[in-house]
């Protein structure tokens, strides 16, 4: 992929250094037809605003909700979302592919 | 992340230099991988290969899940002369995810009539280059065939190590502007860099298919590894 995530990363600079609780989610493995490579990443603060895809925006709600725990925590964890997780059912990955996701706190 | 490796990979990014952050995806535990430092690094083959590919990917070494989420600059396409070729190129180079930026001091050629939605610069290459910031990221192509304007184009390209330079002509022009350029102080192997004939042969006719080989020559060069980029050329 060539780089178009610039943004994303400045942000979580920036709301870390004001102070904010930032976590960062990235895909790191992908099978199947999944909406976004590996490496593509999603930041949230605290306050729940964020930045980024990790998704076609399938599981980016369920990925928001894990973050907060994370930045809480500080533990990093691995998320995983497809068709034969119950989770992926739940939240919609509707193109039938499988993602995981490194969700880690910045900071 | 911590955040000092946050840090350093912003500002790596903002100097478009190619980095690789390798994450451990049990433990958390991360480190930052600088391209000029892969030749050192026990990862270094993997490193090389995904840089070039421009893929991030999962791989597991000693034992450990490692996550390689590479950062590569988005490359830039640096086209001189606002002919009919580059009316082709610069919407095809943009399709392929290159920034585009399209130079020529002739006003009738580089009108934004002819190149819509393509940033112009209608100056002479001695002004119009230096503030574009070409780098070992971009490739750079020359294809006015008028040498007042692709000659010092050319020294531009060689002094900032673009990964790709072409440009138009035959083999003979191309022999008459080697002279030209080594006259001007490039060296053997500065010209050794300039692919001309520009493109890979395909046999290209049309303006549009021209630019398909231009860009075919550009993917080859930056995707392939130096063995295989040699025969496809």
């Amino acid at each position: 992929m060539l780089d178009r995530d610039e943004d994303i990363l400045k942000a979580a600079e920036d709301w870390q250094k004001a102070g904010r609780g930032v976590a960062l989610a990235t895909v790191v493995e992908t099978w199947g037809s999944a909406p976004r490579p590996a490496g593509s990443s999603l930041v949230i603060n605290d306050e729940g605003t964020f930045l980024g895809s990790v998704s076609g925006g399938c599981v980016e709600g369920a990925v928001v909700t894990e973050a907060m725990d994370v930045i809480q925590s500080g533990k990093p964890r691995m998320l995983e979302f497809g068709v034969a997780d119950e989770t992926a059912w739940n939240v919609g990955l509707s193109c039938g592919g499988t993602i995981r996701v490194f969700v880690e706190k910045v900071g | 992340m911590k955040l000092d490796i946050l840090h350093e990979l912003n500002a790596e990014r903002a100097a478009r230099r190619p980095v690789i952050l390798v994450t451990d995806t049990e433990s958390g535990e991360q480190r930052l991988v600088k391209a000029t430092d892969f030749a050192k690094d026990p990862l270094g083959a993997e490193l090389d290969k995904q840089l070039r590919m421009g893929k991030s990917a999962s791989v597991e070494a000693g034992g450990k899940k490692l996550f390689l989420n590479v950062y590569a600059p988005t490359a830039k396409l640096v086209i001189v002369g606002a002919v009919h070729i580059s009316q082709a190129l610069a919407p095809l180079a943009r399709s392929l995810g290159y920034d585009v930026t399209v130079v020529d001091p002739r006003t009738a050629f580089a009108s934004p009539e002819r190149f819509p939605d393509v940033p112009l610069v209608a100056e002479w290459p001695e002004t119009a280059l230096p503030p574009l910031n070409v780098d070992s990221y971009t490739a750079f192509v020359a294809v006015t065939h008028d040498p007042k304007i692709d000659d010092p184009a050319l020294l531009h390209a060689f002094e900032r190590n673009c990964f790709y330079i072409g440009a138009l002509g035959s083999r003979k022009t191309h022999a008459k502007r080697g002279d030209r350029l080594r006259a001007q102080g490039a060296k053997d192997s500065d010209i050794a860099r300039i692919h001309a004939p520009i493109g890979l042969a395909i046999g290209a006719v049309s303006p549009s298919e021209i630019a398909v080989s231009i860009m075919a020559e550009i993917t080859a060069v930056l995707r392939l590894p130096p063995k295989e980029k040699e025969e496809a050329a």
